[in-house]
């Protein structure tokens, strides 16, 4: 390639922090933004598509995702995503409770000169 | 301005952290939840067998050891406590209250001064039969299904309730205030409502004190505890403060805790905790109102003071939500720990050699999972390939049917591996896997004007 590359890869979990819980079968995941100037670059490149691509075999659903910039934050549903949900799921994490980090694991492209 | 303390965000929620906030500094309400969805199941099980039980027991005990500081503080309780049974919940309090001394013909200081106020009219499990017939489907909101479907195997049926039969209770003066199903948002909301004398449509209000709730609900979970910001710096997490709301009459809060406890009141602490089982932000929908959470600002007052406002909301719907439970079926989980060198093989290898057993067994399951505790369990493939070289890894075998046996048989099915599986497993100190029973959750909606709730006063 003859130009210098312009981004970076960088894991979410440099950029944001998270909590997850549920609602039935559905886990939602609660992204914020570390500073407020990495919520753009959040809002941009995190979109629901790529969220479904991200948890794709793990959940059984679509993903629908929420915009809250007064919080910096973005919200995302995960359909089907606690096998059943509540008592009836057997998974360790029955309640979503570390949707929130399994999604800090994506990656995406930052700004190289971006201090993360 | 009017003090709101959270002391349980649910039951089993540590024991001291109530009595921390009465004796850590100045309240005006100490607020509890203490009924997730499940419990109220747990409950109805419990008074089926004894009709004085059906209640969060803890509750008891608690106040046993708070009420004299309470009356003497003049902090007032709001607590959902009462499940399935408020009225005897209510009985058991007035009992320890009498015995401390704070009765009518009592000598203690705070004699007489007693009330313990009761909400019922969310348990709508009798009326089920009229309500189907009277055409209310009762239709599970996530899969449509109507409830005729499994009406047979229901256990309990409660309407969630708002804030507003708790003001009725504090208007009469109760001291304690003891519901069943009441959002647990309504609890925080409540005081504001009879303290500032809101009005049943002013909408911004009563959303600003829904969020409120939201961040009082859970717990430490607003003020530091299980928050992924800078978790290591968050101090003193032997001893986190738990939340506390200083409420203004326009709407607008102060989230705290008392001075000299640990933990964090922070904006990202706040921020998870709003977050927390969030659905669509412009809609979180209660029986009080519809708050809009994308209209909430936060802003930094001083070390661990989080200022919250700008909050804006809609008016009710006309629907209440209703929480069935139903008896679904039967679960057991087994698990084996497999030790270095092939840890991983050696517990894959296992799941094969037990999943074989119980074909060959003809056992038939809605699901059989299988998770390697270290390796998948809680980010499945997203973890990565395994280290070759892990130091053990825990072999999780659950599985689910609609009948008992299968499940009782696949109990059987784990410890035999230790002596006829794999080598080097260990970890079986807790026996044969529980069965249990599935009691499954059917949310669905009813017409507010179905349900009735009620308050009395008991004087102790």
């Amino acid at each position: 390639m003859e130009t210098k590359k312009k981004t970076k890869k960088v894991q979410l979990v440099k950029l944001a922090h998270a909590r997850s819980g549920d609602k039935g079968d559905t886990a939602n995941v609660g992204l914020i933004a570390l500073k407020p100037e990495f919520y753009p670059l959040l809002a941009k490149q995190v979109t629901a598509a790529r969220v479904a691509r991200h948890f794709r075999g793990l959940i059984r659903g679509g993903v629908e995702r929420y915009e809250l910039p007064n919080l910096n934050s973005l919200n995302f549903l995960l359909h089907g995503a606690l096998g059943g949900g509540g008592t009836i799921s057997l998974k360790t994490d029955a309640q979503g409770k570390v949707f929130s980090t399994a999604l800090l694991r994506m990656e995406i492209a930052v700004p190289r000169g971006l201090r993360v | 301005m009017v003090r709101i303390a959270s002391g349980q965000g649910f039951w089993g929620d540590w024991l001291e952290a109530p009595v921390r906030q009465v004796e850590g500094g100045a309240i005006d309400y100490l607020m509890m939840d203490y009924l997730a969805e499940v419990t109220m199941s747990i409950m109805q099980k419990q008074r089926a067998r004894n009709p004085d039980l059906g209640y969060a027991t803890d509750f008891v005990p608690l106040m046993e050891r708070l009420l004299p500081l309470l009356v003497r503080n003049g902090v007032r309780v709001i607590a959902n406590a009462g499940g399935v049974n408020p009225r005897a919940c209510a009985t058991a309090v007035c009992d320890r209250a009498r015995e401390l001394g704070l009765g009518g013909g009592g000598r203690g200081r705070g004699r007489g001064r007693v009330k313990i106020g009761v909400v019922t009219g969310d348990d709508i499990l009798e009326r089920l039969p009229d309500l189907l017939a009277a055409g209310h489907s009762l239709a599970n909101m996530d899969t449509g299904e109507p409830l005729e479907a499994v009406l047979g195997l229901v256990q309990s049926a409660n309407a969630y309730l708002g804030a507003w039969p708790l003001v009725a209770g504090l208007r009469l003066g109760a001291n304690v205030l003891i519901t069943g199903r009441v959002t647990d948002t309504g609890l925080t909301l409540a005081p504001m409502i009879h303290e500032f004398g809101w009005a049943k449509d002013d909408w911004n209000k009563l959303a600003a004190g829904t969020v409120a709730g939201h961040i009082n609900e859970c717990g430490a979970q607003s003020s530091g505890g299980n928050c992924m910001y800078q978790w290591e710096r968050i101090p003193g997490m032997d001893d986190p403060g738990y939340p506390i709301i200083e409420a203004s009459a326009d709407g607008s809060f102060t989230v705290t805790k008392h001075a000299g406890t640990g933990g964090r009141v922070s904006i990202p602490s706040v921020t998870e905790q709003l977050l927390y089982e969030m659905g669509d932000p412009e809609n979180y929908i209660t029986p009080d109102c519809i708050a809009d959470f994308t209209t909430i600002s936060l802003s930094k007052a001083g070390k661990d003071r989080v200022r919250v406002s700008g909050v804006r909301g809609r008016a009710a719907t006309d629907s209440l939500k209703v929480s069935v439970s139903y008896s679904y079926g039967y679960k057991a989980v087994g698990t084996l720990v497999y030790a270095w060198p092939d840890a991983v093989k050696k517990a894959k290898r296992a799941d094969r050699i037990l999943r074989t057993r119980l074909e060959r067994l003809g056992l038939t399951f809605e699901e059989i999972l299988t998770e390697l505790v270290g390796v998948d369990a809680t980010h499945g493939r997203l973890a990565g390939k395994p280290d070759p070289e892990i130091a053990e890894v825990q072999l999780r075998v659950a599985v689910r049917a609609r009948d008992a046996a299968p499940v009782e048989r696949f109990s059987r099915e784990i410890a035999p591996l230790i002596l006829n599986g794999p080598p080097s497993v260990t970890g079986f100190a807790g026996g044969r896997p529980k069965v249990e029973e599935i009691v499954a959750y059917w949310p669905a909606l009813i017409p507010r004007t179905e349900v009735q709730s009620s308050v009395e006063i008991i004087e102790v």
